[in-house]
């Protein structure tokens, strides 16, 4: 049984938002920004919660007799080393950006490099895995954008005839991508609804 | 109150009754049938798998922040979280959830210590099973890559707010040749999801999730609601571009 003042404080902080958002008055807008400033303090706190549970969970992972984690270690030294810095320069300080960026950007570049490998890849095992109408479909479409991408046709824009065509093979995607916008949108409210009626809690209470 | 408001004030009080009428006992005396979505079959025999063997079941619930507008798939995430956990109580290893928010994470530990109470297997519950894996797009795959690669996980379910990295992880379950289905709201997302999982999900079937894992009645209804406002919608876009070519509009 979940806790019923859970649920009821859920449901009516959500109205009043829900109202406030559609109804332009003041007395709705100020108690939904205040609603609004006290959810930001709060998903602030469960950060540095979750931080700590994060710790705490690697630190146990080293510790572990079974199977110890030692990138865990790695882990907890960046975590403190950071934490360090940032204490001592200031998290806005220039220095402490440069420090952080220099380390995460090419990091984070190497990632994306082997993320383009091996989405190369999966592409090629799309075959394997989905034999049928749509993997034949996936690999034209990916040919063709990739060489309307490459600015090869721009030489033909001039031509109405192949500047229409390009002009509709460019406006399938955008079709294509509001078609589904459109059903996670709807998806959305329908979510957004059952928390809002108290058919879907997802906290405990 | 301007004409957008009222519209989309019109939309959200259909949708509200809507989803209450298809609750309604009366509306479910004939039990919904849904078109077979075979992702889902794959799931549940995953879930089915996976307590047998004593292997592990994962949730990943993405990088959505609950403050901001795509939290709504990493709701869908969590709901589903407590479901399969429930499902899978009698299992050797429990289930675990990874988030890339700090907020995700709390609320994840408590949707499973949820389901270990409705189970009536309240000291089965671990909060380290809920964890943030990484608060940024990278650290987050960072964060989750390791679980997936030694945490003894047979099935994958990844349902939240992802970006084009999540390619990385999808390709790491690949490797050790678990199951994964996967969904997300963001389109890039899905375009990669596409290319490296046996099992994407795509656009609204995302939320389809709980009502497939046959969470309860609402579900039900609010999958029936989304189809009726899909197709109110879909007339009213077709309406308007016939309005515009005849140049009404």
């Amino acid at each position: 049984m979940r806790n019923p003042v859970a649920t009821a404080i859920a449901i009516a902080v959500g109205l009043i938002i829900l109202i406030g958002y559609f109804v332009p008055l003041g007395i709705l807008s100020n108690i939904r920004i205040y609603l609004l400033d006290w959810a930001i303090g709060l998903a602030g706190v469960a950060s540095v919660v979750a931080i700590i549970n994060l710790l705490l969970v690697h630190g146990r992972k080293i510790k572990d007799r079974r199977e110890p984690d030692r990138y865990s270690i790695l882990l907890l030294l960046a975590f403190a080393a950071t934490f360090i810095v940032g204490l001592v320069f200031g998290p806005a300080s220039g220095t402490f950006q440069n420090i952080i960026t220099s380390i995460q950007v090419p990091i984070e570049a190497s990632l994306m490099a082997v993320l383009a490998v091996s989405l190369t890849y999966a592409s090629l095992r799309l075959f394997k895995r989905r034999k049928g109408w749509m993997a034949v479909v996936f690999v034209i479409s990916t040919i063709v954008f990739l060489v309307i991408g490459s600015g090869f046709l721009s030489i033909g824009t001039q031509m109405p005839v192949v500047r229409d065509i390009l002009g509709a093979l460019n406006m399938l995607p955008i079709a294509g991508a509001r078609g589904i916008l459109l059903g996670i949108a709807l998806g959305g409210l329908t979510t957004g609804l059952r928390i809002l009626m108290g058919a879907d809690r997802p906290y405990s209470g | 109150m301007s004409i957008e408001n009222i519209i989309g004030l019109i939309i959200v009080v259909a949708g509200m009754g809507l989803i209450l009428f298809f609750s309604l006992p009366a509306a479910n005396k004939k039990k919904p049938v849904f078109r077979p979505i075979p992702a889902f079959q794959r799931l549940r025999r995953g879930i089915g798998l996976a307590v047998e063997q004593g292997t592990r079941l994962h949730i990943s619930l993405g990088k959505g922040d609950l403050l901001s507008s795509n939290n709504t798939s990493a709701l869908v995430g969590l709901t589903s979280l407590e479901r399969i956990a429930r499902l899978s109580t009698a299992s050797d290893r429990p289930t675990i959830a990874t988030s890339g928010s700090g907020s995700l994470a709390i609320l994840s530990q408590d949707s499973l210590r949820a389901a270990y109470r409705t189970a009536n297997a309240a000291e089965q519950y671990d909060p380290d099973r809920g964890r943030l894996a990484g608060p940024t797009p990278f650290s987050y795959v960072a964060g989750v890559l390791p679980v997936v690669r030694s945490e003894h996980i047979s099935t994958h379910l990844l349902i939240g707010n992802f970006g084009p990295e999540i390619g990385l992880v999808t390709d790491e379950a690949d490797q050790v040749s678990a199951f994964t289905l996967a969904s997300s709201d963001s389109l890039p997302a899905q375009a990669v999801l596409y290319a490296t999982t046996q099992e994407p999900l795509i656009g609204e079937e995302l939320y389809a999730v709980p009502a497939y894992l046959q969470a309860g009645p609402f579900y039900s209804a609010s999958v029936r609601a989304q189809d009726i406002l899909r197709w109110v919608l879909a007339a009213g876009v077709l309406a308007g571009v016939f309005l515009n070519l005849v140049g009404v509009l």
